[in-house]
């Protein structure tokens, strides 16, 4: 009986301790299959399986027309849902030749850093959770409910809200947007050295966070590590700042480095952004301009033949969207270079020779989103 | 001092002269056993079945959250619609389990928790049995409960368990030293292992307050290493659940696992009675020094309430931590315990036996 537990349990004949994290694991936060192999707590190596939620949504947007594919970039990274579709936006308007209001512009930003706020709320939630600070859940679930809410008011829907159409937005904000963004922001404020007193400055965080998956500059850029993730490694890859769209140029903001390059440095660079992202809602919220909600554009969008390119910071990285036109209503090829799944393959170089836990703290310090992974 | 203070010692020698008058010696001894083995049953349970409910309140309080709310008033009844769905769901039986030492090891848990509880003093001349080794016999069967993790852990034919079972098998036997060398400071003071002779001695004052600088050294110890010696957060690696999903109870199903998560809270609750006992004093009232009418005045509040108040005192305490702190990694806690504990207590030891052999000590 136990000679059979055993070669069972130990598998193969160099007994290498392989377990599978996933698809269904509490800390993986999706179908992510990570195929570890273990020495005693400690990670030999991993293998990122991926393809779990794979839904074809390059292949999908072939099919479909310009304005129909907004709706399926929501589905890749959902927490940045708006920010997906401003990239798509963005690339029709560029092709189109649109020149989009202002207001449309300050609107897009606004959401794009109330987005980015949201999500990195949920992240901190997730990231105390798979540090066993069970807590964390609902404080940042808590703040993040205000931002849902200002979402919910003026789009109707909360997290996949398909608010963009090539050319501006799909109607006007409601006039309750200002007052509830202002609200939250002085609310926010308030919660925000809540977040450190419950985790930053505990002991065992930092113990758990300092040291630990440590990544390069080299290891971040040769990977193509952006985001908060790459600029917690002093990568500097903020798109924002690189390449400004919408209204960035006109809001005065820094890039977050840090040059730790472990996760605690990681988990730094993205509660500075949560600051940052409130000083740049404060900046922007009183100085929306009047105007249309959208530029005049014709009911069927056909692209002139080409190559598009456009690039966007979503809350977990670089966003880069290709196109290739025919001139048809649909593109020909599309494809979309997401954060995650660079950020994702970083994972094996960072984590090998850490323990268990730290592996973790790891993946939760690199705020994977699967459905980008496997679009 | 304590003398208007209810003597349950009463109470049961009354039911013992009475079963006495009805049958033979042979007959009183087996019957007294079974009321005393029933009453426990109803109480472990009954406690258990508290603990749960208290632990899900006390949890969302600290979350911003409501908690249950909808069984019965406040949610009091939650834990016993959750205790019967657990009765009727099925028993999955794992593939290529050892299924004798998989059926054994819940029972090996509970078991050891059960034991425990035997020699506790719930009040005054309320206890089942009072060893003159009370002490080392409440640590000895409560460390028991690891063999059961182990089996769960080895048995069940999961790799996740099998980390789990190990994990815990370091930490149990590293925090034993420390939780150990903690209640040995205080036996050192009283001078007896007997845990209605170390109650006794703190009539005039717990240890707690009398041993100075040193006996709340070992309180502290006691605390940390005792939360880690229960397998709960934030030293729950046993179980932890972002890391092993649920650790080495990962098969288990329906009352099985009901064992386990009941034996959790029973070792949570049997650690803080034993350190209410130890260091608070027990079931004696707070008492301050020549101050006769508050004495008397906290004699009134029966035993049984002091000892439960402390008792859940120390388990909010515990609860609060598992609800704050987040998770240690098995390196730094065996480094915890090694590097910092254990020098700690037995550089405390050495300076508790200096305290009383100078007889420097209330």
């Amino acid at each position: 009986m136990s000679e059979e537990i055993i070669k069972d349990v130990i598998v193969g004949e160099n007994e290498d301790y392989i377990i599978n994290m996933g698809p269904q694991h509490p800390s993986t936060h999706g179908v992510l299959r990570l195929e570890v192999c273990l020495k005693g707590e400690t990670v030999k190596y991993l293998i990122p399986h991926i393809g779990y939620i794979h839904r074809g949504i390059e292949k999908m947007c072939e099919a479909n027309t310009y304005q129909q594919i907004i709706h399926l970039t929501d589905r890749m990274d959902y927490l940045s849902a708006h920010m997906n579709n401003e990239a798509v936006c963005m690339v029709v308007e560029d092709a189109m030749q649109v020149e989009v209001p202002e207001r449309v512009k300050y609107i897009r930003t606004i959401l794009n850093e109330l987005n980015r706020l949201a999500s990195h709320q949920l992240w901190w939630c997730a990231f105390g959770m798979d540090l066993g600070a069970l807590t964390t859940f609902f404080y940042g679930l808590r703040d993040r409910e205000m931002i849902l809410d200002i979402f919910e008011e003026s789009f109707g829907s909360r997290l996949l809200h398909s608010f963009n159409t090539p050319g501006g937005l799909m109607h006007d904000v409601h006039p309750n947007f200002q007052n509830r963004i202002k609200e939250f922001i002085s609310y926010f404020r308030k919660k925000l050295p809540e977040y450190d007193q419950l985790l930053t400055g505990n002991v065992i965080f930092q113990e758990r966070a300092k040291g630990v998956g440590f990544m390069s500059k080299e290891t971040a850029i040769g990977y193509g590590v952006t985001g908060p993730s790459g600029r917690g490694s002093g990568f500097s890859c903020d798109i924002r700042k690189i390449a400004p769209y919408g209204a960035y140029d006109k809001v005065q903001f820094n890039e977050i480095l840090e040059t730790g390059g472990d996760v605690f440095a990681r988990y730094q660079v993205r509660m500075a952004e949560m600051r940052e992202s409130l000083s740049i809602l404060e900046q922007l919220v009183d100085n929306i301009p009047e105007g249309d909600f959208t530029a005049k554009m014709k009911p069927i969008i056909k692209l002139p033949a080409g190559e598009y390119f456009r690039r966007v910071e979503t809350a977990r990285g670089e966003l880069a969207v290709y196109v290739v036109s025919d001139g048809n209503k649909s593109p020909y090829r599309m494809k979309f270079r997401t954060p995650n799944f660079s950020n994702l393959f970083v994972m094996n170089e960072i984590a090998a020779g850490c323990k268990i836990a730290d592996l973790i703290a790891i993946s939760g310090s690199l705020d994977l989103v699967i459905p980008d992974i496997d679009r | 001092m304590s003398s208007n203070i209810f003597d349950f010692a009463t109470l049961t020698g009354s039911v013992h002269s009475w079963l006495s008058g009805m049958m033979s010696s042979g007959w009183v001894i087996f019957t007294e056993m079974v009321l005393v083995g029933l009453v426990f049953l109803l109480m472990y349970a009954l406690i258990g079945l508290f603990l749960v409910y208290l632990e899900r309140k006390v949890c969302a309080i600290i979350q911003n959250r409501v908690g249950p709310n909808r069984v019965g008033k406040w949610g009091l009844l939650q834990t016993i619609a959750d205790l019967i769905k657990l009765l009727l769901k099925e028993l999955i039986p794992i593939r290529k389990s050892d299924p004798l030492l998989f059926n054994l090891a819940p029972f090996i848990v509970i078991i050891a928790s059960f034991l425990a509880m035997a020699a506790l003093p719930y009040a005054k001349g309320l206890q089942a049995i009072d060893f003159n080794i009370g002490v080392f016999y409440v640590m000895a069967v409560s460390s028991l409960g690891v063999v059961g993790i182990l089996l769960a852990g080895w048995s069940s034919n999961s790799k996740y368990s099998l980390i789990g079972a190990m994990r815990s098998g370091a930490q149990i036997v590293s925090y034993e030293l420390s939780v150990g060398l903690s209640l040995l400071a205080i036996v050192v003071f009283s001078g007896s292992m007997q845990l209605s002779t170390i109650v006794e001695s703190q009539a005039n004052g717990w240890w707690i307050f009398k041993g100075h600088i040193p006996a709340i050294i070992s309180f502290i110890v006691f605390l940390i290493a005792s939360t880690a010696e229960i397998n709960r957060g934030p030293f729950d690696l046993a179980e932890a659940e972002s890391e092993l999903t649920a650790g080495f109870h990962t098969e288990y199903s329906g009352i099985k696992f009901a064992f386990f998560f009941l034996a959790e809270y029973m070792n949570m609750f049997i650690v803080s009675a034993l350190g209410a006992t130890v260091f608070l004093g027990g079931w004696m009232p707070f008492h301050i020094g020549e101050w006769e009418g508050f004495n008397q005045i906290m004699d009134y509040i029966p035993s049984v309430v002091w000892f439960f108040g402390k008792t859940f005192f120390l388990i909010l305490i515990i609860m609060w931590f598992k609800w704050t702190f987040p998770r240690l990694r098995i390196d730094q806690l065996l480094t915890l315990e090694w590097k910092y504990l254990l020098p700690i207590s037995l550089f405390n030891i050495v300076l508790i036996a200096f305290l009383v052999l100078m007889g420097w000590h209330f």
